[in-house]
Formats: C-alpha cells, structure tokens, sequence
C-alpha cells in the first residue's frame, strides 16, 4: 500500500502529463478546472491514465460523477439544494463538500474537484 | 472535400499497432498556398493523418461498434516537413483501450527522418448520442480497400495482404 506522498506524486505525473501544466502548479488544493486548465474531455483521459498508472479500474463516475450541475431536482435559484448537497456527500465521499455546502452555487461544483480529491479518493481505492 | 488523409495501410496488428502511408502529391491544392514556392503538408494534416490511422486502430480494436471520435491531443511536436514526392509513414501504438476511448502513441516518418511525434487520446461514444453518424463514419466504405491488410492478433506474425 502506497504512502500518501507516494500517491500525491504519481498523481501529480498523471496530472502533468495529461494536462501539460509544471509539477510545481499541481498542489493538493489545485483546482482542476480553475487552477490547472482542465476541460470537460481532460477528465476521461485523466481517467485513463490514472487507471494505468495505479493498475486500477475506475468505474465512470466514481472519481467524477457526471450531470451534477444539469439534474434540475438538485439545484434551485443557481443554488445547490440541501438535498443536493447530500447527494454530493453520498456520491463524493472523497471530496470536501463542507467546504462547497458554504457556498453552494452550481458553478462551484468544479471546485470539488482538487488534486487533494484524487489522491484521497486514490488512497481509500488502493486501501480496499 | 474528401477528408482521407491516408492512403494505405502497410501494417495492421489489432489491438496492438499499425502504420498507415501518405504520398504528398504536387496535385494537392492546398499545397499552392501552403506556401508558395515552398510547398509543404501541413502539420496540421499530418495530425489528422496520424488520428485517421490511430482512430482506425483505436475502432477495430472495439469492433467498430461505436463513434471513434479525437478527444484532445495532449502531446505534438514536429521536427521537420514533407514535400510532394514524399511518403510519409503515420506508426501508432495503442497505449491504452477502454470501452470509452483510448490513447495511441505515433511518429510520422519521411523514410528514417522524423517529422512528427505526438500523442492521441479518442473518445468512444455509442452511436445512440451521435444520431447523425454514418455508419461508416470515419471510413466511408468506398475506401475500405486502405483497410486491405494482412490483420493478426497482438504479438503474433501476420499473413501478407491479399492485393
């Protein structure tokens, strides 16, 4: 089982590689899309490569759940209902969504996704 | 336009590899204006060659039940130019192959030197979301003769082509 530190750095490998940003840009609280430039289709190939690299299968929407922003049931006014955010909870046990439940405008749902989410979501994978 | 940006196949190994050529011809229109008195292939072509036979690579190892679509192109670089009269050799190598896309590796070659090296990650996306596809959207059957190669698993030697 690989130490925190081991994961961070293949992770951020990964990240480099598949979104052409410098090692030292790749930080547990970078974010993917605002701080590291990532785009909707950046996500299957980061994908990709974290599955090879790490030997594992990700099951699509495991690490990036996908439609959150577009189901209407979960978001009211911009904002993200109550019950949105525990869906968010349940979906994403790896993601800080207290910090986001602050506050909860659709738009900062890209913020869930750090590189400090992947490697937590990577270390309870490795861990299982 | 036709959009065939390779001529032929010379090598195809499902699931593992496969080289594909170009002939740059003087007939090429776009060659007058790029650029006059200096005729070269765009390298953007050759991205596109490179994808055509990486995105055919990609689609037979799945069958061609989906829609094989380029996705992003995380790595390209170029170290030189093709002229007319020049083959150009487009070598892909599947790096990886899920049900939902895949990343090949390629160089494109003038005979030993390197034009360009650059890296191809497809999407692959069932036909339901892509309604209007044809079914044979990235060959269409009429030039499935560049298809005309001997074919064998990975690792293993193939029979020569039928011609």
């Amino acid at each position: 089982m690989p130490t925190s530190d081991e994961v961070f750095n293949k992770v951020r490998e990964t990240l480099v590689d598949a979104l052409g940003v410098d090692d030292d840009e790749v930080t547990p609280e970078a974010t993917l899309v605002g701080d590291l430039g990532a785009e909707s289709i950046d996500f299957l190939d980061i994908i990709f490569r974290l599955e090879k690299n790490f030997n594992i299968k990700i099951p699509r929407g495991e690490l990036f759940p996908e439609n959150l922003a577009t189901d209407e049931s979960l978001v009211k006014d911009g904002l993200v209902t109550a019950e949105g955010i525990e869906k968010l909870r349940a979906s994403m046990p790896h993601a800080d969504v207290s910090k986001f439940a602050a506050n909860p405008k659709v738009e900062n749902i890209q913020e869930l996704f750090t590189v400090g989410m992947i490697v937590k979501f990577l270390e309870k994978k490795l861990s299982a | 336009m036709r959009w065939i940006w390779i001529d032929r196949f010379v090598e195809f190994a499902s699931g593992s590899h496969a080289t594909a050529i170009k002939c740059v011809t003087m007939a090429e229109e776009h060659l007058a204006d790029h650029f006059p008195g200096f005729p070269v292939m765009p390298h953007s072509l050759i991205i596109e060659g490179l994808a055509q036979t990486g995105g055919i690579l990609v689609g037979e190892a799945l069958k061609f039940s989906t829609v094989v679509v380029l996705a992003k192109i995380p790595k390209v670089s170029f170290q030189g130019y093709a002229h007319p009269g020049d083959t150009l050799s487009y070598q892909v190598r599947l790096l990886d192959l899920q049900p939902d896309g895949g990343i090949v590796e390629g160089t494109a070659r003038v005979g030993d030197q390197l034009v360009a090296e650059i890296e191809i990650v497809f999407a692959s996306l069932p036909r339901s979301v892509v309604p209007n596809a044809r079914q044979d959207f990235v060959i269409p059957s009429e030039m499935l003769r560049i298809l005309n190669v001997g074919s064998a698993p990975a690792g293993q030697a193939g029979e020569a082509p039928a011609v």
